[in-house]
């Protein structure tokens, strides 16, 4: 079986080092929300969640290493995430 | 046994992802009630967000965040052949999922103990703010610990086939998908803790 040969294997070292970098924007998380930066905490947050989401996805789910294909429909479904979260959250905050 | 048995590895992530992009939808949909009625209701969430143990929230995120690197390390360890220590890491990995809901059992238990669960004398009475908060996040924090619970029992099967050496270098799949289903309820929680502990 030659399936293995074309997989991407992520080392030991390189997941640690993801989840060490998932471990201080925790903290970072934390502190920021400490601060008094009124609406901006949100922001701040939700910035942080999406980065270390985004680096779970590429390591952890090894999405860096798959193919332009899935990488297209992930695009596309936090597109439409983004749209129907987005949409109809403006929608309630002007109307 | 190439012959005998056919087997499309990408066809089988990519119905993963397929099926990992519908629980995203899923959870979404519970996010845009909680940015709704937090616009609508800041200061009851506000209220109730200070209710929550952040400490408990913090630890849980380590424990889960942890989780998914043993995860992810037991699939690198069946792609290098090393099979005893995916299985080792795989029983890890359904450690941190126990000790999860341990921490979670003991915060749901807070908070009926402080009259706080759907219908209380408590939520009924007070501001409708704070039952909507609270019920936002007994749905959200539930629906994610029956997740939990599914990865936690389908990565427990996958420990046994690659134990039994049914799955391994040639055919980890099961592993693989079973891994992604972990590594989305960590994405989830990433969420959940800042939404509901933090920024309240």
């Amino acid at each position: 079986m030659n399936e293995t040969s074309n997989h991407h294997i992520i080392s030991y070292a390189k997941l640690t080092a993801v989840w060490l970098t998932l471990l201080a924007l925790t903290g970072l998380t934390i502190w920021v929300s400490r601060l008094d930066l009124g609406v901006n905490r949100v922001w701040g947050a939700l910035a942080i969640a999406s980065l270390k989401s985004g680096l779970v996805i590429a390591f952890f789910m090894h999405m860096k290493y798959e193919s332009k294909l899935l990488r297209w429909l992930l695009f596309v479904a936090l597109l439409t995430l983004a749209i129907f979260i987005g949409f109809t959250f403006f929608d309630v905050l002007y109307r | 046994m190439s012959e005998s048995q056919h087997r499309d590895k990408a066809g089988a992530t990519l119905g993963m992802w397929l099926f990992l992009f519908t629980e995203l939808i899923l959870f979404g949909g519970l996010f845009l009630l909680y940015a709704v009625y937090l616009a609508r209701y800041p200061h009851e969430f506000a209220a109730g967000g200070r209710e929550l143990n952040v400490v408990l929230g913090a630890a849980n995120t380590v424990v889960l965040l942890t989780s998914s690197l043993l995860a992810a390390m037991a699939v690198t360890a069946v792609q290098r052949g090393e099979q005893h220590t995916s299985v080792k890491l795989l029983l890890e990995t359904i450690g941190c999922a126990l000790i999860f809901l341990a921490v979670k059992y003991v915060e749901w238990s807070a908070k009926f103990g402080h009259d706080i669960y759907p219908g209380s004398q408590r939520l009924l009475n007070g501001p409708q703010g704070e039952s909507v908060f609270f019920s936002l996040y007994f749905v959200t924090t539930g629906l994610h610990g029956l997740h939990v619970l599914i990865g936690g029992t389908l990565l427990g099967f996958v420990a046994v086939w690659v134990q039994q050496g049914k799955i391994d270098r040639s055919n980890y799949s099961w592993l693989e998908n079973g891994a992604l289903y972990w590594h989305l309820v960590d994405l989830i929680w990433i969420f959940i803790f800042p939404l509901y502990y933090l920024i309240l």
